[in-house]
Order: C-alpha cells, then sequence, then structure tokens
C-alpha cells in the first residue's frame, strides 16, 4: 500500500523486501513497503509548556490537529518538510528528538498568516513557528537563524532612533551574515536605478546616512521598551531553566 | 462632513525610504482629489514584523505611540496609513488593547516612562490608503476626477498579506456589501476600474511574497515573488498593481534576482496603485515618482499612451 505522508516517515524505518512471502502471500517489491515498528522513550514532557512560555507560542494546547495550517502554508508549497501540523504534533507530545530533525528549517516560516487565517481553533500557528525557532535557538539547537539577526539589527535601531533607516539595516545585516554588498542581483538593481535615480540609489549604498532619520526626544522611549525587553528575555530564559 | 476626507497621515519608515514614490504618488493623488492629509506629528517606526519578533508587546507599544500622538496630541479620529505592514500593527495594537489587560498593562507602563499620554483602544480608526479613497471619495467621485483614462491597460491586482490577515484584527471587514472582503479583497480593483483600467483575473492577489525573508532567505522569496510574476503575466496583465511597500519593492528586486541568479525573466511591471490614479487624473509620471520604480513603468505608460 502506498504511504501516505512518507516524508515524515525515516528512510531507515522504511522496508522493502525483493523476497518475502508471508502467509503464502507474495509481499515483495515497493507496492509491500513496512514501516519499521520502533518505541519512543527519550520524551520530553516539559516541551510543550517550554514553548508556550515563548512569545506566540501561548496557544499551542489548543490545537487539535486538523493540519489546516500546513495546507494552507506558504512555504509548505515550497517545501514539503515544512509542516507546521506535524510540528505542533511532535511538541504536543513532548518528541523533541523528532522536533529537531527539522530544526534547520523551522525559522523559514514567512509569517504571511495563512495558517493563523485558517485555523479553527485560534492557535496562532505562525507565533508557534516564531516561538518554537527561538526555543531551538535559546536551547543552543541552533545558531540564530539570519532572519533572527536580521530582526535583532532591527528592533536596535528602533529602540536607538524610534525609526529605521532601511540602507542602514541592510548595511548592518549583511555584515553580521557576512554577505557581500555587491551580489551580482543588488548590482544589478542598482545599475537599473542608476539609470533613473542616482539619489534613490546614494539612499539604498547609505550614503544620505547625514539625513537618518530619528524621532525627537526618543531615549525615555528607548530606555523604558529596552528595559523591558531585558526582563522579557530573563523571564524566558528561566521558564527554559536557562539560569 | 466625511471624517475620511481630512486624516491623520502615518507615512512609516519604507515610505521615507525605498518606497518614497508611494508617498509622493499618495500625497499627489490626495491633492488631486481634495483629499487631506495631516502627517502625524514625530511619529516612531510601527515595529514592522521584526520588532513584534523580538516581542509581541513592544510593537503593540510602537504602534501605541503613533495612535496616541494623532488622538491626544492632534485630536485626529482617523489615522491613515498606506503601508500594509504598519497599517496591520496598529490595527493589531488596536485588537490588542482592546481585547488584552497584558498588553495594555505594558503599553501603559512604558507610554508613562516614554512621558506622554498611554493610547485607549477606540480612540481612532485606523484605515488603509485605499480605504481613505474609497471612503472618502468613492468611484463615482473618482470617475467625475479623471483625465487620463487608463484604458486598455491590464492590472493585476495584488494586496499581499498583511492587508486582510489574520482576520481578527480587521472587524470592520467581511460585513457584506460595500466592505472589503478578507477572502477576496477589491477595493483596488474597484478604483482603478473606476479610472479605467481592465482588471485582469488574478488568482494570486493575496498570495505571499516572502517580504519577511527577502534579504534573510532570498531564494524562497525569488521563488514566491515568481509565482505572482508569472500568473499575473498569464492573466494577461501588463501591471501588477502594489499598495505595501515591502511587497512592492520585494517584486521588484526579486524580479531581477529572479533574472541574474536563475535566468528566468519576466516582463511584467509594478506600479503603486496611486501611482496608476495619479496617471488617471492627469499628473505626470514623474510627478507621482514612476521614474523612482526599480522596473520601467515609464516605457510601459508611453507604450499604453498614457505619458
Amino acid at each position: 500500500m502506498p504511504i501516505h505522508e512518507q516524508s515524515l516517515i525515516r528512510p531507515e524505518n522504511l522496508k522493502t523486501h525483493d523476497k518475502l512471502v508471508l502467509d503464502g502471500v507474495d509481499v515483495s517489491g515497493h507496492w509491500s513497503t513496512f514501516i519499521e515498528p520502533r518505541v519512543v522513550t527519550d520524551y520530553n514532557e516539559a516541551l510543550q509548556e517550554e514553548i508556550a512560555a515563548l512569545p506566540g507560542g501561548e496557544h499551542i494546547h489548543r490545537c487539535w490537529q486538523c493540519g489546516s495550517c500546513t495546507n494552507s502554508c506558504t512555504v509548505n508549497a515550497v517545501n514539503p518538510d515544512f509542516n507546521p501540523r506535524f510540528w505542533i504534533y511532535l511538541i504536543r507530545m513532548g518528541m523533541e528528538s523528532e522536533l529537531l530533525r527539522d530544526k534547520d528549517i523551522i525559522w523559514q516560516c514567512v509569517s504571511c498568516n495563512k495558517c493563523t487565517y485558517a485555523c479553527p481553533r485560534d492557535v496562532f500557528p505562525e507565533g508557534v513557528m516564531k516561538a518554537t525557532a527561538h526555543w531551538l535557538e535559546l536551547q543552543g539547537h541552533t545558531p540564530k537563524s539570519k532572519s533572527t539577526l536580521f530582526d535583532e539589527e532591527f528592533t536596535e535601531q528602533v529602540m536607538a532612533t524610534g525609526k529605521i533607516e532601511e540602507g542602514r539595516i541592510i548595511r548592518g545585516f549583511f555584515a553580521k551574515t557576512g554577505q557581500a554588498l555587491m551580489q551580482d542581483w543588488l548590482v544589478e538593481m542598482a545599475k537599473r536605478l542608476a539609470r533613473r535615480l542616482p539619489i534613490k540609489l546614494g539612499f539604498l549604498m547609505g550614503w544620505a546616512t547625514i539625513f537618518r532619520p530619528r524621532t525627537r526626544g526618543w531615549s525615555r522611549a528607548g530606555e523604558a521598551i529596552e528595559e523591558y525587553v531585558h526582563e522579557q528575555q530573563a523571564k524566558q530564559r528561566k521558564a527554559l531553566s536557562l539560569e | 462632513m466625511n471624517k475620511y476626507r481630512k486624516v491623520a497621515y502615518y507615512p512609516g519608515c519604507a515610505l521615507e525610504g525605498t518606497a518614497h514614490a508611494y508617498n509622493r504618488s499618495t500625497k499627489e493623488v490626495g491633492k488631486a482629489l481634495g483629499l487631506e492629509l495631516d502627517e502625524v506629528k514625530n511619529w516612531n517606526c510601527c515595529g514592522a514584523m521584526e520588532v513584534k519578533n523580538v516581542d509581541p508587546k513592544v510593537q503593540t507599544y510602537l504602534s501605541s505611540r503613533v495612535m496616541s500622538i494623532a488622538a491626544n496630541e492632534m485630536g485626529a479620529d482617523v489615522v491613515m496609513a498606506p503601508c500594509n505592514g504598519c497599517y496591520h500593527n496598529l490595527k493589531k495594537a488596536e485588537h490588542d488593547l482592546a481585547q488584552d489587560a497584558g498588553s495594555r498593562e505594558v503599553v501603559e507602563r512604558i507610554s508613562q516612562k516614554a512621558g506622554h499620554a498611554t493610547y485607549r483602544a477606540g480612540q481612532v480608526e485606523t484605515i488603509h490608503a485605499l480605504d481613505w479613497i474609497k471612503h472618502g471619495l468613492g468611484e463615482e467621485g473618482l470617475k467625475r476626477k479623471v483625465k487620463n483614462s487608463l484604458k486598455g491597460l491590464k492590472v493585476a491586482n495584488y494586496y499581499g498579506c498583511m492587508y486582510t490577515r489574520p482576520r481578527h484584527i480587521f472587524p470592520e471587514k467581511d460585513k457584506g456589501p460595500g466592505t472589503e472582503s478578507t477572502s477576496q479583497p477589491h477595493f483596488m480593483d474597484d478604483l482603478l476600474e473606476a479610472a479605467g483600467a481592465e482588471n485582469v483575473d488574478f488568482p494570486l492577489k493575496t498570495a505571499c511574497c516572502g517580504g519577511a525573508h527577502t534579504l534573510s532567505d532570498s531564494d524562497i522569496s525569488t521563488k514566491l515573488v515568481l509565482n505572482i510574476l508569472r500568473a499575473a503575466e498569464a492573466a494577461g496583465a501588463d501591471v501588477i498593481a502594489t499598495e505595501c511597500p515591502t511587497c512592492h519593492s520585494g517584486l521588484e528586486m526579486h524580479q531581477v534576482r529572479a533574472e541574474k541568479v536563475f535566468g528566468e525573466k519576466t516582463k511584467v511591471k509594478m506600479l503603486y496603485f496611486t501611482q496608476l490614479l495619479g496617471i488617471a487624473l492627469g499628473l505626470s509620471p514623474r510627478k507621482v515618482g514612476v521614474h523612482e520604480n526599480v522596473s520601467d513603468g515609464i516605457a510601459l505608460l508611453k507604450d499604453k499612451e498614457l505619458a
């Protein structure tokens, strides 16, 4: 029998036999693929609570596994291994080692909110994806993703000046992730802009930092935000027993 | 008087940077239509997706400060944000402040330390630039002002993610005739049709352009953008009308990237809907910043004898 969602089963647990007869029935070949039974013993019973302690993960307990999230998912359509419904299942079951098999792609959620729109239980799967990606980073299972580095660069600028300037963000992000600004396609885009608009190009390249936008009298707000963020981060580390 | 005819204007960071053309065309269209904009004084970033990912309640605070200034310092009833990200975040803050005591507490605390009045849910109504023109003037009023009909221009209307999702932060949508739909949005279609354009049947109106990871996961963004560009071309569109700076620059950047990195060339052009309306109102392409776009809208407008 064909196996639905075969991508969820590890290749080493799929068995086919060239010559196998059971009770007089020939079950050889691909048509008779077997799933190797196994016993899971390494549950992390705190997993759901830890995800729920991070922003976005609060409502994971509501999930009833209908699969609307995966069904509507933008990234799933590009990469079938990106499966929010399955990850929510693993987290709720405490199957940490299974979840870790996908640790390098969970951060790729594009926050299009199609899942949150479709979810009949208000799980807010988009938030759960963010909480899970942060959990992986906090626990040291993955390095900070490029997305997280971008978020941090952005937030630092907002806390400092109240506004962002895209040229600075892009340069700061490329520096943090060790990427070259002179990539072929960026150069091509710059060329097309330069044909009509040297000033905009200058802005993007950051030559206009002299006009760096900022909100007047921002320092008190910036400090209050920073204080709050540090407080929250300490709370989250405590909830994950990282203190 | 119609409360949408004079609104507090929150352009947001992108409209001061890469989306300068959207800012410019919005103001010019407002002028031409007799709709007034009063810029929110000394505004700050709404928090965007990035601050939300670091801490959602900080994003709520940032958006609440903008609404607080509009309400408490300018006495405004309505705040208009043309950027989908800003619009979405102000709506989300409004929802969270009405529904969640924890959010109210954090906003109160930071507002006090920052030294300004705390925003209370219900003080202002946040709208998008589409609502502003649709409710401030309407299609009939717009039709009367059209001097350079977009007749013969085939348009795919692209709304992106943040204008309709998730639905709980848009309680005014999906309320039947005359209101916006979260599954089949049509306000941009309505306005451009009134300006004479021929809207094509475009199935990816609310598809995602991958804007959240434009630079951090470029290959996925390029694939998602290519889907959108291809679908628009297959539907026969000359141009994709946009109403979000992140979508617009994502489509433009990844159109170039698809060509340079994957050798996938597409011809469809991108213009902000305000640029298209401006052209229809008889403004010059330069006035509405078409020369600031990456994709060559001027060649298209000339080809269609609109410029």
